[in-house]
């Protein structure tokens, strides 16, 4: 029986869309701009922080880089920031759940270039970097410390660090040893105990002692390339050669990343993030108590003491334009997460918030599938993949790796932030 | 047995062009860029615009609403309400904007503006002034 008209065309259509989809054309005027776009030399410059008056303070990064690495504390001694966040791994663990002094929900999240960004944690529950690393010190399972031991540490081994920073170091005489909102029953007895104006006077050391860490991280930032060294390439007008050419592999999978996978709709600008939260319909761990993302970390990040409209921020309430103008509520926030930066993501397998996908192939499987979200709506539409449009997509994540000599070396502290 | 073959071959067509369309979609040719229009019915004419330049795709930023009569006569009362997203996407706006200054002269202040994706966004304006309420839809693209 011959095949309709009708038929043998739309075959013919489907032969065309699949070699077009397959074949390497050169790179069009439209996708061009997109590149420039994603570029590191189209970073802007470091957002300021206007509710951290030392946030570029020099010997405030100085002392934020001792506590980073400071496994005193934590309730066992033997938990700092960078036992998670390990500065050789981009600053994160290459393990699915991190693991502090318990094992946590969720995967730690790598550091380079965080400082651009609005909102930490997967759900964004920390409106800036300071209030954000009061969280795991006095987390049970991170670092379990509690807010008076916390800084009664200061004031034992960083006090002239301190002041130098901060002015006099409030008198801590009379307080109790351990004392805490989050610790145990008797901790939080004991904090319960203390007069507003004490815990005040513990709470501004605690505020400061995040505002010495931002300043710290502020300092970890993106490094250049394989892709950068190309988009610049483009950019001037050169053809891609040596050093700044990707592979005809690498650059359908760039294509594929910008048009029809549509993967720059969320990974976008120079970290490849849109700073925002998306239901992505990744699966929920089984086991694990419910995790419904940024629905409930809105409120969270409300009553937090330590957020920009607090006592303990140094900006004006109108400089606070994140937490005033978020989203409070509706469908939107069931489930979603922080879109994550893809620099350096091929060296930081196993990948989402809690570690569900375990490689890059599998990540891209789940967006071609676009699966239903475990609560609230995927914002995915499935898309057909071919194994060489999967094996493009990979090779071009790849490309998002330093280059030549900062090649294993990525993003470590101490550097300037590029543009001062 | 053939023609089956053929249809299913022509499924996959139909769904690679329409996910390629999907996903590639670009803005309707024909689409009402004007910064400045008629409410829908016709009970104000307003005016945007980002307070700076350039308007860039990712930080929060403020917009101008200028809100006249038909006849060209400053609204200086008006309540506004701000909504919006991207209609080929099917979301809303990433953060929840709000008037915060009214400038006189029917100016109007909305803060906390972001776009945080390339495409065609609508700007959705209720205004409420002198017992009558009417909106209007602005266009963007980024
Ligand atoms: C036990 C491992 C662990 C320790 C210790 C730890 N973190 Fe984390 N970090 C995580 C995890 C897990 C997340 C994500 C948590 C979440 O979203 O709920 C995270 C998230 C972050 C983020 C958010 C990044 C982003 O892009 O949103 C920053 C910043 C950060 N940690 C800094 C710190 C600092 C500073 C310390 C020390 C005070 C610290 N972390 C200690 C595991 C750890
Ligand atoms: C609708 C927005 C959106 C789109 C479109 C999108 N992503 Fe994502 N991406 C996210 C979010 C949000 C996460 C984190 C989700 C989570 O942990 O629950 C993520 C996570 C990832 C991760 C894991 C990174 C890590 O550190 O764990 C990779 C890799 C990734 N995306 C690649 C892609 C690719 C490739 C595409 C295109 C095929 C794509 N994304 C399209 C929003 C998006
Ligand atoms: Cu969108």
């Amino acid at each position: 029986m011959r095949p309709s008209r009708l038929t043998t065309s739309l075959a013919a259509l489907a032969a065309v869309l699949l070699s077009a989809a397959c074949k390497p054309s050169s790179v069009t005027e439209e996708e061009a701009r997109i590149v420039a776009s994603l570029s590191l030399s189209a970073l802007p410059p470091l957002p300021a922080d206007p509710s951290n008056r030392v946030a570029d303070d020099p010997a405030a990064a100085a002392l934020g880089q001792a506590l980073f690495f400071d496994h005193d504390l934590s309730a066992d001694g033997a938990v700092s920031c960078a036992s998670c966040h390990q500065p050789t791994r981009r600053f994160q663990d290459g393990i699915a759940r991190a693991i502090g002094v318990g094992e946590a929900d969720r995967r730690t999240m790598p550091l380079e270039g965080v400082a651009w960004s609005p909102w930490q944690f997967w759900d964004g529950r920390a409106d800036s970097l300071w209030a954000q690393a009061l969280g795991p010190w006095e987390n049970p399972v991170e670092h379990g410390g509690n807010r008076v031991a916390l800084v009664r540490r200061v004031a034992s081994a960083y006090r002239a660090e301190y002041e130098s920073v901060f002015g006099p170091l409030p008198d801590l005489s009379g307080l109790p040893e351990n004392a805490g909102p989050f610790g145990s029953e008797t901790e939080r007895a004991a904090w319960a105990a203390l007069s507003n104006e004490e815990r005040t006077r513990v709470d501004r050391i605690f505020a400061d002692m995040g505002k010495a860490i931002a300043a710290f991280e502020r300092r970890i930032v993106p490094v250049e390339t394989r892709f950068d060294r190309f988009a610049d390439a483009l950019a001037a007008g050169r053809r891609p050669e040596g050093e700044t050419a990707l592979s005809d592999l690498e650059i359908e999978g760039l294509k594929l990343f910008v048009g029809k996978a549509a993967c720059v709709d969320c990974h976008n600008g120079p970290r490849l993030t849109d700073d925002h939260f998306h239901n992505t319909g990744v699966p929920a761990v089984p086991g694990l108590p419910e995790d419904r993302g940024r629905a409930t970390a809105v409120a969270r990040v409300l009553a937090d003491p330590f957020n920009c409209l607090g006592a303990f921020s140094d900006a004006a309430p109108g400089q606070c334009g994140e937490i005033r103008f978020m989203v409070k509520e509706g469908e939107e926030l069931e489930r979603a997460y922080k879109t994550p930066s893809l620099r350096g993501v091929a060296g930081r397998a196993p990948y989402m918030h809690s570690g569900q996908i375990a490689t890059l192939e599998v990540v891209v499987d789940h967006y071609s599938r676009a699966p239903e979200a475990p609560s609230g709506h995927t914002e995915l539409e499935p898309f057909v993949l071919t194994d060489r449009g999967r094996m493009a997509l990979v090779a071009f994540l790849r490309t998002l790796e330093p280059a030549g000599e900062e090649a294993g070396a990525a993003a470590l502290a101490g550097r300037a932030p590029s543009g001062s | 047995m053939k023609k089956l073959i053929y249809v299913l071959v022509a499924v996959v067509a139909l769904a690679v062009a329409f996910v390629g369309w999907r996903m590639t979609m670009s803005p309707p040719d024909d689409l009402d860029l004007a910064r400045s229009k008629p409410t829908q019915a016709g009970t104000f004419v307003v005016a945007v615009g980002p307070e700076s330049e350039p308007l860039l795709q990712g930080p929060l930023h403020s917009w101008i609403v200028t809100v006249t009569t038909p006849a060209g006569a400053p609204v200086d009362d008006a309540t506004i309400s701000v909504d919006g997203g991207m209609p080929q996407h099917g979301h809303g706006l990433p953060t929840a904007p709000a008037v915060t200054a009214a400038l006189g002269e029917g100016r109007y202040r909305i803060e906390g503006v972001r776009f945080n994706m390339g495409g065609w966004w609508e700007l959705k304006l209720a205004i409420a002034a002198g017992g009558a309420s009417d909106a209007v839809t602005f266009n963007l693209v980024m």
